[in-house]
Formats: C-alpha cells, sequence, structure tokens
C-alpha cells in the first residue's frame, strides 16, 4: 500500500523505466493479460497468420504442381495412406491434392486479399473521413450521402457489381492475373463507410480542440495539420474497425469466391476451397469440405476476438 | 454542547489499482452543528468532493471507506446497507452538485420532480405536495412559481435551475445539504443570487450546509467555519474571518496568498500607464461578427431568409506595447468571438484588427504579418497539447513552421532555453503531455507561445482551468516575461480578480457591445455602466468576508 502523492506543482519523476517496460505495465497489456479468450484468439490467429506466409516452404506437398500430382491418390481419407502409398493427415480431393497444403495455400490467399482489401477500404475512408470531418461544410454532405447510399447496399452487392463491371472491362487474357485485385477492390470500396464514418466523427471532435488552433494560428497548411495532428489522434478506433473489417473481408472474399467470382480456381483461396468441396458434402468425402470451412471460422472468429478485446481495451467505459 | 449534526471521524477513502492504492481521503474529521454552513475547501485532488460523497454514499466502485465512521446525529450511517443510506439520501441528507443541468431528469417537469420527491419522503396528498412544492420554488427566488412548476428543466436558465435543484434538496426537510460546488458552473451575476438562496433557504428550514467549493470567494460570503483539506487531509479548522485574515498553516498562508483580489491592496503600485511612446500596438476598430442560425450545408445553398446572430457587435478598443489589456465578460458575452477574430481563426463579419499597423484580415500580407506576431495561449491545457506528441515537438512547431530554427541541434536548444524560461526542466522535452499536470502543461503552452518570438499574446482564459496555488504561479510567470520580452496582452476572462491584478487597462463585454473601456482603477473602483457595477457587486471575493 502506497501513498500516491498528488500534488499538482510536483516536478515529474523522470522516466527510468526503458520503453518497453512502460509498455509491459501499460493498460492494454494488462487487459491482454486479464483475457484467456483474447491470448487464446491471439496465438490461433498467430499460428494461422504463420501457416499461411509460409505456406510455400512448410506446406507437405505442393498442390499446384501437376508433376507431382497423382490421381491415385484422390480421395483419400484423413490420417491415411493413399493407394499410391502417400501418407495425407486431412486427406486429398479429387485430384489426389493434400488438403493440408491446399488450406495452408488458401488462407494465405484469403489473407492476402483480406488484408490488401481492409488496407483499401482503410485508406480511401480514413482519408475521406478526414475531409468529411475537417473541411465541413458542403465537402462533408457530399461525402456522408455517398457513404449513406453505400451502407444502404449489402456490402456483397457493390462487390459482385464491381467485380462484373471490371469483368466486362478487362480484356479476357489478363482476367485470371487481374481478379485477385478486382476482387481486393471490389471488397475494399465495399467496406470504406464505416471508416470514413467514424474517422470524421473523431474528426470533428479533434478539430474543435485549442492544439489544431493553435496550429491555425501559427499558418500551418491545413493538410499538415490534418496528416501530423488530426490523424494520430483518430487511428485509435480505427484499428479496432480495421481488425473487425479484416474478418469481414476474409469473410466476403470467401462468400464471393463460393459464388464462382472470385480468385480463380488456379490460386484456390479458402472460399474456392469450400465451393469444391461441397460438390462432394454428399458422396462421403467430407473432409474436402470440413478442413478449409474450420480453417476459414477460425480465422475469422480469432480475428474478430482480437478486434472486440481492441475496442474494450481501447474503451475504457465499456469495460 | 449540541450534538452535531453530522460527525465525520477518522475517514479514509482507498482507491485500489492494479498493483498500489491510492488514499483519497486521508483521516479527516469534520463536525457540522445544526444550521450551521461549513465550508470545505481545497484544490483538485484535495479530497473535498470524495469526503462529500462518502457522507451520501455515493463513492464510485473501486473506491470504498477503508475506515474511519461517519454518523449522522449520533448514529453510524457509514456502515448501514446500501437500502438504508439510500433512504436517508433526499430524506435526510440533500444533495446539490455542479451542474444543475444533469441534476434534474430532463424528460420530467420539475413540478413531478418536486411532487415526486416530497410524497417519497412525506405523508401529504398530490394536492398538498404541488402546493408544497410551489412554495418552495418561490422561496428559492423562481418568479411566478405557480405557472412554472409545469416546465421542464430545459425552459429554465442555469441558475434558475440551480434555485430548483436546491428547492428539491430542502423539499424532505433535511439535516443536513451536501453542495459540491454548487455555483462553479454559473456566471459571477448568477452566482451571487444562488449562493443567497442557499443560504437563506437552508437558514429557514435548519438544515447544516456542508460546502465544498474551490472558489474561496464563495465560501467567504456563504460560510461560517471553514474546512481546509490538502491531500486527503484537513490542514486547518477555522470560522472563516479567522482563516482568511490570520491564516496559521503554511499551506493555508499560501493558499490564502495566492487568491487574487479585486480590491487592490494599500501598498502596491500599479505600473503606471506610462507616456505611450509608440502609440497603440494592436488596435481593434469597429469588430463585428454574425452567425448565421440553423441552416444545414445543403439547405444553405436555397434561397431564403436568413437568420443572423450578433455575437460581437462594433468593438474598438487598442492595447499599447509592453501592455496588458484585460477583456471580461460573463459566458455568451463575445469575448472568445473576439479572440478568435484577433489572433485569425474566425473573420470578421465587418472591423478592421491591427497589429504594429498591419491590417491582419488584409489578404496573405497580412496573414503572414500575423504569423510572425501573434500568439494565443488557451483555457484549456489537457486540450491545447496535441496528446501524441512529445514536448520537444510541441514547442519547437512554430519555431519551424515560421523557419526561426529549422536543424535539430539548433531547435533542441531553443527548446531547452524556453523550457527553462518558463521553469520547466530541458529534459522534459522527451515527454508526452499527459506525463504533466495542468499547471505544467499551461507552461508548456506558454513556451509554444513564445517559441514564434511573438510580440502580442491573446491570452483566452488562461488559469481558469487551474487551481488557485497554480494560478498564481502562472500568473506571475506571464508577467516576468512580459517585462522581460515587451509582450503585449490581451487577457480575457470572467475573473475580475485575475484582470484587477494583471492590466492597466479593462473592457467590459455585454452581449457583444463594449459596455466600459478605460484604465483599470477607473474602472474597477468607480464604475459607471450598469452592467459594471452590477458584476462588481457580484463578485465573491475574500475581501468581502463579513
Amino acid at each position: 500500500m502506497t501513498d500516491l502523492p498528488h500534488s499538482p506543482e510536483q516536478p515529474v519523476p523522470a522516466a527510468k523505466a526503458s520503453r518497453w517496460k512502460t509498455f509491459i505495465r501499460s493498460d492494454i497489456v494488462w487487459s491482454y493479460r486479464r483475457s484467456p479468450v483474447t491470448i487464446t484468439a491471439s496465438i490461433v490467429a498467430l499460428l494461422l497468420v504463420f501457416m499461411a506466409i509460409f505456406a510455400p516452404w512448410i506446406a507437405p506437398y505442393n498442390p499446384f504442381n501437376p508433376a507431382t500430382l497423382n490421381l491415385m491418390d484422390g480421395f483419400t481419407p484423413p490420417n491415411s495412406n493413399s493407394m499410391g502409398g502417400r501418407y495425407f493427415v486431412l486427406g486429398t480431393d479429387s485430384q489426389g491434392r493434400d488438403v493440408l497444403s491446399t488450406i495452408m495455400h488458401g488462407s494465405r490467399v484469403s489473407l492476402f486479399v483480406g488484408a490488401m482489401a481492409t488496407l483499401f477500404a482503410m485508406v480511401m475512408g480514413v482519408g475521406l473521413g478526414l475531409v468529411a470531418g475537417y473541411v465541413g461544410g458542403i465537402w462533408d454532405a457530399v461525402i456522408m450521402r455517398v457513404c449513406d447510399v453505400q451502407l444502404s447496399f449489402p456490402a456483397i452487392l457493390i462487390a459482385l457489381l464491381i467485380f462484373g463491371v471490371a469483368r466486362g472491362i478487362i480484356p479476357p487474357n489478363q482476367q485470371e492475373g487481374a481478379a485477385i485485385w478486382v476482387l481486393i477492390i471490389a471488397i475494399g470500396l465495399a467496406n470504406w463507410a464505416q471508416f470514413a464514418r467514424t474517422v470524421r466523427g473523431a474528426t470533428m471532435v479533434e478539430r474543435q480542440k485549442d492544439y489544431v488552433a493553435a496550429a491555425r494560428i501559427l499558418g500551418v497548411n491545413p493538410f499538415i495539420i490534418l496528416l501530423r495532428h488530426v490523424l494520430p489522434n483518430v487511428v485509435g478506433p480505427v484499428l479496432v474497425i480495421g481488425t473487425i473489417g479484416l474478418a469481414l473481408a476474409i469473410i466476403e472474399e470467401a462468400t464471393l469466391s463460393y459464388l464462382g467470382v472470385g480468385v480463380p480456381p488456379t490460386q484456390p483461396s479458402l472460399g474456392t476451397l469450400i465451393r469444391i468441396g461441397q460438390q462432394f458434402l454428399f458422396s462421403g468425402e467430407w473432409w474436402i469440405l470440413l478442413f478449409p470451412a474450420i480453417t476459414l471460422v477460425l480465422l475469422a472468429l480469432s480475428v474478430n476476438l482480437l478486434g472486440d478485446w481492441l475496442r474494450d481495451a481501447l474503451n475504457p467505459k465499456l469495460r | 454542547m449540541t450534538e452535531p449534526v453530522l460527525s465525520i471521524r477518522n475517514l479514509v477513502v482507498e482507491f485500489p489499482f492494479h498493483d498500489e492504492t491510492f488514499r483519497a481521503v486521508d483521516g479527516v474529521s469534520i463536525d457540522i452543528m445544526p444550521g450551521e454552513v461549513v465550508g470545505v475547501v481545497g484544490e483538485s485532488g484535495a479530497g473535498k468532493s470524495m469526503t462529500g460523497s462518502a457522507v451520501i454514499g455515493l463513492i464510485e466502485r473501486p473506491g470504498h471507506i477503508a475506515s474511519g465512521e461517519i454518523r449522522l446525529k449520533g448514529e453510524r450511517i457509514d456502515n448501514l446497507p446500501e437500502a438504508d443510506r439510500a433512504r436517508l439520501r433526499g430524506k435526510r441528507i440533500g444533495m446539490v452538485f455542479q451542474d444543475p443541468l444533469t441534476s434534474l431528469n430532463p424528460l420530467y417537469t420539475v413540478g413531478q420532480q418536486l411532487i415526486e420527491t416530497i410524497r417519497t419522503h412525506l405523508p401529504l396528498s398530490e394536492a398538498q405536495a404541488r402546493q408544497k412544492a410551489i412554495d418552495l420554488l418561490s422561496e428559492a427566488g423562481i418568479p411566478k412559481a405557480g405557472e412554472r412548476i409545469d416546465s421542464y428543466p430545459h425552459q429554465f436558465s442555469g441558475g434558475m435551475r440551480q434555485r430548483v435543484v436546491i428547492a428539491l434538496a430542502i423539499a424532505a426537510e433535511p439535516e443536513l445539504i451536501i453542495a459540491d460546488e454548487p455555483t462553479s458552473a454559473l456566471d459571477v451575476s448568477v452566482q451571487a443570487q444562488v449562493i443567497k438562496v442557499l443560504k437563506k433557504l437552508c437558514s429557514n428550514h435548519g438544515a447544516a450546509v456542508m460546502l465544498i467549493t474551490h472558489d474561496m470567494g464563495v465560501i467567504a460570503q456563504t460560510a461560517d467555519r471553514l474546512v481546509v483539506m490538502h491531500h486527503g487531509t484537513v490542514v486547518e479548522t477555522g470560522t472563516v474571518g479567522d482563516i482568511i485574515r490570520r491564516p496559521r498553516e503554511p499551506y493555508t498562508i499560501k493558499l490564502i496568498d495566492s487568491i487574487p483580489t479585486i480590491k487592490r491592496g494599500e501598498g502596491e503600485i500599479i505600473a503606471a500607464p506610462a507616456a505611450n511612446d509608440e502609440g497603440a500596438y494592436v488596435t481593434v476598430n469597429q469588430l463585428v461578427r454574425d452567425f448565421e442560425i440553423g441552416r444545414g450545408s445543403f439547405t444553405k445553398l436555397l434561397p431564403g431568409k436568413v437568420e443572423v446572430f450578433r455575437a460581437v457587435n462594433e468593438v474598438s478598443f487598442t492595447i499599447p506595447r509592453g501592455k496588458t489589456f484585460g477583456l471580461v465578460g460573463e459566458s455568451g458575452s463575445g469575448k472568445s468571438t473576439c479572440a478568435k477574430m484577433i489572433v485569425g481563426l474566425t473573420r470578421p463579419t465587418s472591423g478592421q484588427i491591427l497589429v504594429d499597423g498591419h491590417d491582419i484580415w488584409a489578404g496573405g500580407a497580412g496573414h503572414q504579418e500575423r504569423r510572425k506576431r501573434v500568439q494565443m495561449i488557451f483555457q484549456d491545457p489537457y486540450a491545447s497539447l496535441n496528446p501524441r506528441w512529445r514536448v520537444r515537438d510541441i514547442i519547437a512547431e512554430p519555431m519551424r513552421t515560421l523557419g526561426i530554427a529549422r536543424n535539430r541541434t539548433e531547435v533542441e536548444q531553443r527548446v531547452a532555453e524556453l523550457l527553462r524560461k518558463v521553469r520547466l526542466d530541458p529534459s522534459v522535452m522527451r515527454k508526452f503531455p499527459h506525463e504533466f499536470s495542468g499547471g505544467q502543461r499551461q507552461r508548456i503552452a506558454i513556451a509554444r507561445a513564445l517559441s514564434s518570438q511573438p510580440a502580442f499574446i491573446v491570452c483566452d482564459e488562461p488559469t481558469s482551468a487551474l487551481d488557485v496555488s497554480v494560478q498564481a504561479q502562472v500568473l506571475d510567470l506571464m508577467s516576468e516575461l512580459q517585462a522581460e520580452y515587451g509582450l503585449t496582452y490581451l487577457l480575457i476572462s470572467h475573473n475580475l480578480a485575475v484582470v484587477r491584478q494583471m492590466s492597466s487597462a479593462v473592457g467590459v463585454l455585454h452581449n457583444g457591445v463594449l459596455v466600459e473601456n478605460g484604465p483599470t482603477d477607473a474602472i474597477f473602483d468607480n464604475p459607471q455602466a450598469d452592467y459594471t457595477k452590477m458584476l462588481l457587486d457580484a463578485v465573491p471575493d475574500i475581501s468581502k468576508v463579513a
């Protein structure tokens, strides 16, 4: 039990603790350590991300190299040897591809698309939100009405629409390579409005504060004020929506790929794998569908839980 | 000897944190006799509000009473079950809080809230309770109480609302009223009336009052006895007159000394308005600012009648070089709008502002001249420093923007020098603003203002967010810097005592109009305008101690 001296004019004690120590003692770390759900979620998410990033090096087989595929391995059930004599932990699909390896490569595609789409939505939403909140007036009105329109459509519908339009514009021989980028833009455009709204609100609050007035009195360029003064003070909520948005984007990508408008089958994502797997569900080869589906659920759930925790940790009022 | 209404013995309130415990109240003992008004004063963090909360049993979790006892008319109340304590609140202990807007329920009429309270605690019929409510309201000085009783809280002004809250607190004839900063949210002229009402009602109904406030002026005019608190302990107790005229403890002496007063002491010599060597440095000429009311950004594009509210109406004054001009007025008088126009944040509707002969609103050239010469110190040191920036970057921003210093070592040297000027250690430049107290932050804000080497600084309520002792230090610092750099100040404040202490000339703003303008002493000792006279009469001041 110690007394905290609270004299208003007492000298600030010199910061002896290293940066790492301050971080370890911070409220965020404290709330992390007290939440077993968050710790589990972060371990699962880290494992999945690690698996996805290093898939080409750690996957037991290369499922996309036709030379190594053997039709004799097809439809091997999990945890057994194929007729070709090879061992597969999670079984194989109709082509004899190792399900574990396709999942690893699939999560790689899913995570890449999800992360890039979220980044795109974040940059666009934060930029427009900053302008709307800071400049105000007619700019604000126009940007926010566009936001409202966008929010009144289901995100999938917008993504489908953009995907359809892009398919009409891009020449057929380039479509395969461009598909993944079209997907990223489509999902990004479907998700920017959340960011714009949040950032606009936070910006309007920050704009009123005196430190912004102090910079304006000095005649600092408005663009610099936005970037260096306002932006760092509105990123907290952006990180939260970004994390939850990442889970959403992964699911949206899966949905689009499941519908057959996502990434091409030559580089399947989790959604594509689920689409392929569901053809065999009723013929008894359940593992082709189940394992990619479980991975998708684990990925989306763990990221979502992390987002929830981050929101609570950054907003003590919710505790 | 009669039994005290309230007796607090060795009260300790603790707040456990992650791995340590903070003692907000540390062994406080206070007795309040029937019908007595006891003032509890102290600076922020002194534990005065926490003591009040402990008495009514409203300490927020995880805080709790660790030891000590609280007795109401001899019976212990601190260890009662929550249901019994709830019964005490309102019935035997009435409460008046700082913000009258949040202590009344906006969804019910004033009458409904009063009648509910009265009938919960007293055996009266609806009609009788209504009559009593009307009586209470008129006693609290609400004109035409019979008609106003069915109004909603938002239909009353701040002062009137606080009267309703007082009526509500007294409704069940409690033995004790706890008033926590009852007038801090109000303007001076309203403040005086509300204090009178509080005092009158309590003596009429024989209720004792525990008046918690940071404002010595309010205490001086209201309380019989005074309890001075510091760091969770009682420093000194005595009659108001004794403590204000003959404080004994070093802390109390320092506290009383640091309170500015609107009376000028005998021996003080004010810097005589010296011969105006260079004439006016700042000239404000016929300044007007209109605001359009209530139109959205799309509807604005439509033609139609525009309603206009004139916040500042033809204000003119001049400030000689190196002098301080005080601008006083209550909330809504337009003083902050004036400040914003002078520093270049808000464009005037008409009128002229000349600084060193340059019209600061005359296009790009005027803008450039203004950037070099004008700076501002803000009211709230918690909002005026970017929380994500280090102190070094905050102070360096003006010199970097204006190109006064560019390379890293030169900037750091200048920042260190500025920090020394505002009596802070240069090593703090690596810290973030949240690591500092309010007074220290205000020093950093002053260092930032000085960083662009301005000649003219607009100070908008520079000390109203600070405790009195800190206020005194900041004001001293401002005076020293003025003498050293020959700075010209425009000091905007609602605190007449601060303005009197600092300014050589004063302007009084009322509803956007400058009602009076002249040398400080002339205005304070011999006010001409009715509004100024009323304002000076209303100020609670320690010089007015009974």
